[in-house]
């Protein structure tokens, strides 16, 4: 292929960054060159150099060593007349939060140059396709997560571009408005448009023509989605068991040494080998499968060692088989949530909201950004006073005590508030004094925490240079020393990757085994399974609750035999959403 | 250059400003808050000092004395029995000064001896101190010359001054407060605003988009250079309307020349604006430096309030870099003494020079790019 005809192609392209006194080697050789017409999906762990990349493409960045090259011309020295051939959105979308929705749309018009009277017909054409019409006098700011992606993907297309970047768009968006996301883009890449986007869900990347795999700055593997998973051929099973959970099996499976990796489906649990199929033990049912792009994303980036060295050790404290007797016969409800209320102004950010919660289960709750997750947790903490209803935790009225419920929970907020200039050691020392542990307790929880969660090797590293997932084990530790028999999470998985996020949900369900009580709150609907129940949360409301079959079974039809969470909650929302109107 | 684009950026820089209460507050309100506070809260003038009299024993000398001190505007008298019930409410608090007149007072003075008075002066607060020492001395001249004219004689002094004082004849704090205040003023819009606003745009990530687009850095400076002069120029003049017509301060030079001038000196506080948002990259951090390094000098260094001549000379020295020395010079200057234009043209060169010095730096500072 000619290099003019290319889109977008890096020529040994190197990329680093000072931090303090070190350079960190952001991007390392990478050579690569689009399709035209096409969607390039740009998948890897944080700290890949995703954004960097984009952002070098965009002209944002100056490559240290190498050449970027769009549609023909070298982005170094025509950068400034290229920049109209590029639409690019960054990761928060890039807007004026000030601003109207046509007022957003006006400045970029006019920042691309474009005359009024095609900017009005284009901005129509945009605005019917991304439904944003009734809202063009709303500020941009007041806008929910979807349509705000929506609106600033509109600002990038204004000068119907060639070539289109996007940096993660669909993060802690809802799933219908990721799927209207995804028909825009296929939409556009229909006309002719490339488009290269990094995104954190597998679904997504598979629906793509081509994959790069970056990781380290390092580019691994550039290839479409089928023959990336083709060398998985036979490795990849669909495990099922009469008699035990899915999470026991899960755990039962991961422990043997020829399984590689194993996770929880709606169906059952999918186990990718590490070579051939494994022996199926007693009463388990195992069924081969078309190998997945996230089976070979596991396949590719888990390093050996530190798998070794996870299976080294047993799960912690799991009885060997079935569930610990005192559990199943008296379920004890540790939170206790009756028609709960918030109000901000007039504005109700959860309305009546009633669930319970039984000693360790793992009680999820799903919703987009803005349904109300963030709100009905901080009330259950004691961190917000509720509007209106009653809610009981460890068997206090957070209405009346709150202070005396405190000492019983451990709280993992969404940026995880950790000291970012204190060493790891440092913020367990001082989150150990500040729940009140004293000397020979305090220095053994302190050694329990670093072991448990593998956190010896960056004792002495400061926080803010931590990978998101590391930091991620680090508050889930540090809201762990005070032994809370109630742990609340809040988007604990949020922008951390795959790989991390998995490791983090065997965590979790082994401290359930143990019998602590685990509030999660989530965006990703796959990670619905590994709950025992969970509440489907919409704009403030609760849409549905349940186990997660039982709430998959809710959007069963003759069309949908076997529908995703992600199908439920799409059909749910709509469902809602057309009684409210029936009903106005 | 594009006009459409230049034009869309400031547009929307005026919506911004127009729907963000604290653009609003920090261009308007903080203004008149700080001329409310220094036109009518703050002066440097001792008023109505509450003075502790005592007088050991009262006789019609005595009384003439402190009948001056009750004529003066500047003191309160209130008479106490004993030293040391006056020495309580010193240490109380509860008066300023003692003006001690003991026993032997008349007899000295009759006899035409020494006579000589015992002045106590809080001195935890020094300025406060030394002008109500001042004041006390002028009370006893103004006696001595009226013993002497009623005595008829003439009063022996050696030498007399004859002082006259130019142009604040009145001696009001307020009338050389007010005019360099608006130096204080336009560095908060000038310097404080413009970088906090900058650095909003980075940490909103709208920043990143715009450079994403075809426009190019001289844009976007003039975008945010062009707004915020206006808004400067607005600050500026509503401080000129309210001193002069609120607090009464005489603008004797020409406006014309005040308003070239300030234009020059907000082109300097919106060039280390601009150079500060270079560096800082979120508000926090922007906010605290802009204030370090313009709003504080700007108070202190500048001659506003405390005087740069009597301040040791390294410190003197580095008044030269703060711009805003100059313009509250030019200020106090048209203000106070009318177009006197050696002091006119030489601070506005000075001016000038740090203008294009802070907006050339950030020009050249300032790349289409994250890194």
């Amino acid at each position: 292929m000619a290099a003019a005809d290319t889109p977008l192609l890096f020529r040994a392209v190197s990329k680093s960054f000072a931090r303090g006194s070190q350079r960190v080697q952001a991007l390392d050789q990478i050579d690569l060159g689009l399709v035209p017409g096409t969607i390039t999906a740009l998948v890897g762990p944080d700290g890949a150099g995703k954004t960097t990349l984009l952002r070098l493409a965009a002209g944002l960045l100056r490559p240290d060593g190498g050449v970027v090259t769009v549609l023909g011309a070298d982005l170094g020295s025509q950068g400034h007349s290229l920049q109209q051939e590029i639409g690019y959105m960054p990761q928060r979308f890039g807007l004026y939060e000030d601003l109207t929705v046509q007022e957003n749309l006006d400045l970029y018009a006019n920042l691309q140059e474009i005359r009024p009277e095609d900017a009005s017909t284009r901005q129509q054409d945009l605005l019917k396709l991304t439904a944003l019409g009734p809202f063009r006098t709303r500020r941009a700011g007041a806008l929910s997560g979807g349509m705000k992606q929506k609106l600033g993907l509109a600002c990038a297309l204004l000068r119907a571009p060639r070539l289109l970047l996007l940096d993660e768009p669909t993060v802690g968006v809802d799933p219908i408005a990721r799927r209207e996301l995804w028909q825009i883009v296929q939409g556009l890449r229909d006309k002719g448009v490339t488009i290269f986007l990094s995104t954190a869900y597998f679904d997504e990347a598979e629906r793509c023509d081509e994959i790069i795999l970056l990781h380290q700055g390092k580019l691994l593997k550039k290839d479409t989605p089928k023959a990336l998973s083709a060398p998985l051929q036979g490795r990849c099973y669909l495990v099922t068991d009469e008699f035990r959970s899915k999470r026991q099996l899960r755990e039962a499976l991961q422990a043997r040494p020829e399984v590689q990796d194993a996770r929880i489906l709606a169906e059952g649990v999918r186990v990718l080998c590490r070579s051939g199929a494994a022996a199926a033990a007693e009463g388990e049912r195992w069924q081969a499968v078309e190998p997945a792009f996230a089976d070979a994303f596991v396949d590719l980036l888990s390093d050996p060692q530190e798998n070794e060295a996870y299976h080294a050790e047993p799960p912690n404290q799991t009885p060997a088989d079935g569930r610990p007797a005192s559990r199943a016969e008296t379920p004890e409800t540790v939170v206790d949530v009756h028609d709960l209320g918030k109000f901000f102004g007039s504005f109700a950010a959860v309305k009546g909201t009633s669930f319970q919660v039984q000693k360790g289960q793992i009680f999820g709750l799903l919703g987009a950004n803005g349904a109300g997750k963030t709100t009905t947790f901080r009330m259950l903490c004691g961190l917000l006073p509720a509007s209106s209803g009653s809610l009981r935790v460890a068997g206090v009225d957070m209405r009346r005590a709150s202070s005396q419920a405190r000492a019983r929970i451990g709280y993992v907020s969404q940026k995880f508030s950790l000291y970012g200039n204190l060493s790891c050691a440092q913020n367990l020392a001082f989150f150990s004094a500040a729940y009140g542990l004293r000397s020979s307790r305090r220095r053994q929880r302190i050694d329990w925490a670093q072991q448990e969660f593998q956190l010896h090797d960056y004792a002495n590293v400061n926080v803010d240079e931590l990978p998101l997932g590391i930091k991620q084990r680090l508050a889930l530790a540090c809201a762990l020393l005070h032994s809370p028999p109630i742990l609340f999470l809040d988007e604990p998985t949020s922008g951390v990757d795959p790989l991390a996020r998995r490791e983090f949900w065997q965590r979790i369900t082994g401290l359930a085994e143990a019998g602590v009580t685990v509030l999660i709150t989530t965006h990703f609907m796959e990670e619905a399974e590994y709950c025992d129940r969970l509440i489907l949360m919409s704009l403030g409301e609760v849409l549905a609750q349940g186990s997660p079959e039982e709430i998959r079974s809710q959007a069963r039809d003759a069309e949908h035999p076997s529908p995703s969470m992600e199908d439920a909650f799409i059909r749910l929302i709509e469902a809602h959403e057309s009684q409210i109107r029936r009903a106005s | 250059m594009s006009l459409q684009r230049l034009r869309a950026l400031i547009h929307k820089e005026f919506l911004q400003i127009l729907r963000d209460p604290s653009a609003i507050a920090i261009a308007f309100l903080m203004p008149m808050f700080l001329l409310f506070l220094f036109g009518y809260g703050v002066s440097l003038d001792a008023r109505h000092v509450p003075v502790a009299v005592v007088v050991d024993h009262p006789t019609p000398q005595t009384s003439a004395f402190v009948g001056g001190l009750q004529e003066s505007p500047y003191f309160r008298p209130q008479r106490y029995d004993s030293i040391q019930r006056a020495q309580h409410a010193l240490l109380d608090r509860q008066v300023s000064a003692i003006l001690w007149l003991r026993g032997d007072f008349s007899r000295q003075v009759l006899q035409g001896n020494t006579a000589s008075i015992g002045v106590l002066v809080n001195g935890v607060d020094a300025n406060d101190a030394r002008i109500v020492e001042g004041y006390l001395q002028g009370v006893w001249q103004n006696w001595l010359q009226q013993t002497a004219a009623d005595a008829g004689k003439p009063l022996l002094v050696p030498v007399r001054v004859e002082s006259r004082i130019w142009f604040n004849p009145a001696l009001r704090s307020r009338d050389y407060l007010v005019p360099g205040l608006i130096a204080v003023i336009m560095t908060l819009t000038g310097a404080l605003l413009t970088a906090l606003v900058v650095a909003r745009e980075w940490e909103r990530g709208s920043m990143e988009a715009l450079m994403a687009s075809p426009v190019t850095m001289a844009e976007i400076l003039l975008g945010k250079l062009i707004p915020y002069f206006l808004l400067g120029m607005g600050g500026m003049l509503l401080s000129v309307a309210l001193a002069v017509w609120l607090f009464a301060v005489p603008l004797v030079g020409s406006f014309w020349v005040l308003l070239l001038c300030s234009s020059l000196f907000l082109l300097a506080a919106l060039g280390m604006g601009l150079l500060i948002s270079s560096v800082a990259r979120n508000q926090f951090v922007a906010g605290q430096i802009a204030i370090i390094v313009t709003f504080l000098p700007a108070f202190i260094l500048s001659g506003f309030i405390f005087d740069i001549q009597s301040m040791p000379a390294p410190i003197q020295f580095i008044t030269h870099i703060v711009a805003a020395r100059y313009f509250v010079s030019i200020l106090q200057t048209i203000f106070l003494a009318g177009d006197v234009w050696p002091i006119v043209l030489w601070n506005s060169l000075a001016l000038l020079l740090m203008a294009m010095f802070f907006l050339g730096i950030t020009l050249l500072r300032s790349r289409k790019r994250l890194d």
